[in-house]
């Protein structure tokens, strides 16, 4: 444990007590104190809702505490806005990028920091300071490029680089390694080792307890709004953090029997999908899925699992090659090829934006319950919706899938994301299908949910049901699937079974840098 | 050969009269845009300018006094706008309308009221209207062909607000280019979250984005009403707000292409004053109505099918909502 801030020699480089929030009637951080020894890596850890981000937020200025203190060096500090943060020398890399996409790599860096009323002078001066900062600390942009050019691993240097520009002592990184392959989180852990080396401070908030082991110093770690426990990093285990942040035991691995796989259900072969804009995204692809298998399909988000996800779903045409359900080609037959007509062939699909796709967050569970069924001859009477059968529907499925809290007329966007998505499993799973097209079922999920939902995906595989996953979680894709194939710009590198996908070659694989052999 | 070179030119002096009131506006609405705030209620807060420019320009007899009221009342209508909008995160499109509904009305409403004329502005004499700025040597260059005319029937007495507009282009551009509210104002228009987590207030750049649109609109209403008109006329904006956001989509909110689009749709109207009972080959005579239609119907066809893609500022629009 840390000990108290009083009797420290050196006092914590950032500190907060006694810190509370409140959004309407959610106590969102209640007494939260925690204090970041100077020159480590600090871990923030909990479940999604815990106040994880939340603190940060405040910390850095972007949302207002309603009572508590929060001090630097020490010293306590008034941080109104993320101007005060960044002047008493704390810097935030978020979750989603702030950056502006058109401005070049160095007109971002200068946003905020211009250094007179004219640029140029700004500009040379910055130019400079971060070629230095580039080689001190293994940060190579071009500063040049727009930045929305770039990929997002070199997004987050220019994240970093703004706030190391701006003096950041103190660096706060939330979910940092949500967008990267597997070589640019080690790249970014190794940037953020050396910024410890030069004395900077790092917290790092997430929710992948493998990163808490292998980067942290510390581990604060959070629940409902409250720091349930500060423990040293080399004192402690996954489990046992697991269980703090959930508050029961949780079992990490998926625990499930080798596959029988039975007759092929889906059969894909050249399968080429454009998007929106014409390009090409999905490039010939090949595969099939048997009953009574997951097949995972991993890869870095944007190399055109989506894509394939929506085209096998019916929702985006197919470009070319051959789809076919259970030995029936649908790939020309536009009418038996679309989103409507495959649920009536018995393919589910549980979206991988469940805000966007798979819910309509400002309808109500039970409306959410049905959509894409509200034609059925269950739901409907001759003229008006039978919306008690609805309802009944609706408050099964809540209670079978354990959604909370179980209330069908609650509009689906005051659900957490849990919930939310347990509601499209449950819609999509209970209608009994004989494929199940599954893409980012635990994104923004917490740990408790999770459990259940990799749970409920085996025991769908074990009733002998064919079960396509395209996530970008490689854990996910490793602990669940029977058999691995790796996406990387529109086409499949190969395949992996699961026992042999180490995270080196399964990481090259998805740069695109080697095959399968 | 010399009656040809002379229509020419003094068609070229009639599309910058014309564009000069496009210029402001659609450069008043740059502004707005880079930073976020669509403002289609340009054309109430010209009517506005226009005519607190005219009524105080006839009871003063002083056309600056005029001018600083256009400003005033554009101002204020576009600090309405920002209130709605920026303050209260209300709908741009719908505070905008709201605005040019107002003034549509109100204006010829006070008009008629103060100056029983019917709803217009008594005639303002030459002394209550902007000045022309005469320019030496005119005289001497006259003889020189080519450039005397140039010189004499272009750059000679032009109003001065339409220097002042050749200013504000100029200064436009090096605004958003070279200086840090620029690169600000451009930042909040990408993204504004951005922008608030460098520690800038994405409210008050926005504020100062459509202060700057109201001044804009102001000078344009103030030209049309005491520079190039004599007085206000109900509705005599006729569209022009409309058209210079047009113009501003067609030159993809930058500055040298939003003035190239406001030439061109100033040249068409230039050209469609002059076609008026012109009989022309083949045709003959066009009916005036279908030749006033002619800058409009260039409109829709050049945002229809010529522009190409349009990529807008991503923000602009979009209210600024904190995600927590």
């Amino acid at each position: 444990m840390p000990d108290t801030p009083t009797t420290a020699p050196t006092p914590p480089a950032l500190e907060t007590r006694g810190v509370n929030k409140w959004f309407g009637a959610n106590h969102a951080n209640r007494d939260v104190s925690l204090a970041v020894p100077k020159g480590t890596i600090h871990g923030v850890i909990g479940e999604n809702g815990a106040g994880k981000s939340t603190i940060m937020s405040i910390v850095y200025g972007y949302l207002p505490a309603d009572s508590g203190a929060i001090l630097v060096d020490g010293r306590p500090v008034a941080v109104k806005s993320p101007r005060d943060a960044l002047a008493a020398g704390v810097g935030m890399v978020h979750q989603h990028f702030m950056l502006v996409d058109p401005f070049t790599v160095l007109e971002n860096v200068l946003l905020g920091a211009e250094g007179g009323v004219t640029l140029a002078a700004g500009m040379e001066r910055a130019r400079a300071e971060l070629v230095r900062l580039a080689r001190d600390y293994g940060l190579e942009v071009d500063l040049d490029r727009p930045v929305g050019e770039l990929p997002v691993g070199a997004q987050q240097r220019v994240e970093i680089l703004k706030a190391l520009y701006r003096g950041a002592d103190i660096l706060i990184l939330d979910e940092p390694t949500g967008v990267l392959t597997p070589q640019e989180t080690d790249h970014l852990f190794r940037i953020l080792r050396a910024l410890r080396e030069q004395g900077k401070t790092i917290v790092i908030i997430t929710h992948k307890l493998r990163e808490i082991m292998e980067l942290t110093d510390n581990v604060t770690v959070m629940r409902r709004g409250e720091v349930v426990a500060n423990v040293r990093t080399a004192e402690t285990s996954k489990e046992q953090l697991a269980e703090l942040m959930v508050g029961r035991k949780v079992l990490l691995r998926v625990e499930k029997a080798p596959a029988r796989p039975g007759p092929v259900v889906l059969e894909v072969s050249g399968l080429t999908v454009r998007d929106g804009s014409g390009v090409e995204r999905v490039k010939g692809v090949g595969f099939s899925v048997r009953a009574g298998e997951i097949v995972g399909i991993a890869g870095v988000s944007g190399n055109g699992q989506s894509e394939l996800l929506e085209a096998l779903a019916g929702m985006r045409p197919v470009a070319g090659g051959s789809v076919r359900l259970r030995g029936e080609e649908l790939a020309d037959r536009p009418g038996l090829f679309n989103a409507k007509a495959l649920r009536g062939l018995r393919v589910g699909h549980v979206p991988e934006d469940r805000q966007k796709v798979g819910l309509i967050t400002s309808f109500e569970a039970r409306e959410n319950a049905i959509l894409g069924h509200h034609d059925d001859q269950a739901y409907n009477g001759r003229v008006l919706m039978d919306r008690a059968a609805v309802l009944s529907r609706c408050e099964a499925e809540m209670e079978a899938y354990d959604v909370r809290p179980r209330d069908a007329r609650l509009r689906a966007a005051n659900f957490s994301g849990g919930n939310q998505q347990k509601i499209v499993l449950a819609r999509e799973i209970e209608r009994n299908p004989d494929l199940l097209l599954v893409g980012q079922p635990t994104r923004g999920v917490d740990i408790g949910a999770i459990e259940f939902i990799h749970k409920r995906l085996v025991r769908l595989r074990d009733e002998g049901k064919a079960i396509l996953l395209v996530s970008v979680e490689l854990d996910e894709i490793v602990s669940l699937s029977d058999r691995i194939l790796v996406m990387f710009d529109g086409r499949l590198m190969g395949e992996v079974a699961p026992q042999d996908a180490d995270e080196r070659r399964m990481g090259l694989m998805m740069a695109g840098v080697e095959a399968a052999t | 050969m010399d009656e040809v070179f002379l229509a020419v030119i003094l068609l070229v002096d009639a599309t910058i009269r014309v564009a000069t009131p496009l210029v402001l506006a659609a450069f008043a609405a740059l502004y707005g845009e880079r930073a976020g705030v669509v403002d289609i209620g340009l054309e109430g807060k010209m009517l506005a300018g226009a005519f607190f420019a005219a009524a105080v320009a006839s009871s003063t007899g002083n056309p600056w006094l005029g001018l600083l009221a256009a400003v005033a009342a554009s101002v204020a209508l576009s600090l309405v706008h920002g209130f709605a909008c920026i303050t209260h995160n209300g709908n741009q499109v719908v505070s905008g309308m709201a605005i040019n509904i107002l003034v549509a009305g109100l204006a010829p409403t006070l008009a008629y009221a103060w100056f029983h004329q019917g709803g217009q502005t008594p005639l303002l004499p030459a002394s209550a209207r902007l000045p022309q700025i005469h320019l030496p040597g005119v005289e001497a260059l006259s003889p020189i062909p080519i450039v005397g005319p140039i010189y004499r029937e272009i750059f000679d007495d032009a109003n001065v607000l339409i220097w002042l507009t050749v200013l504000v282009v100029v200064a436009t551009q090096w605004v958003l280019t070279r200086t840090r509210f620029g690169l600000r104002l451009r930042a909040v228009g990408e993204s504004p979250a951005a922008v608030d987590t460098a520690g800038i207030s994405v409210t008050k750049l926005r504020y100062q984005a459509v202060i700057i649109t109201g001044v804009l609109t102001g000078v344009a209403g103030a030209y049309l009403s005491t520079a190039h008109g004599a007085g206000f006329v109900r509705d005599m904006t006729a569209g022009k707000g409309y058209l210079a956001l047009a113009a501003l989509i067609f030159g993809k909110w930058r500055p040298w292409p939003t003035l190239f689009a406001c030439l061109l749709f100033a040249f068409t109207d230039a050209v469609q004053v002059r076609l008026q009972g012109v009989p022309l080959p083949v045709v003959g005579v066009i009916p005036v109505q279908f030749i006033q239609m002619l800058p409009y119907v260039l409109t829709v066809l050049l945002l229809a099918g010529f522009v190409g893609k349009a990529v807008a500022p991503k923000a602009s629009g979009i209210p600024y909502v904190k995600e927590r």
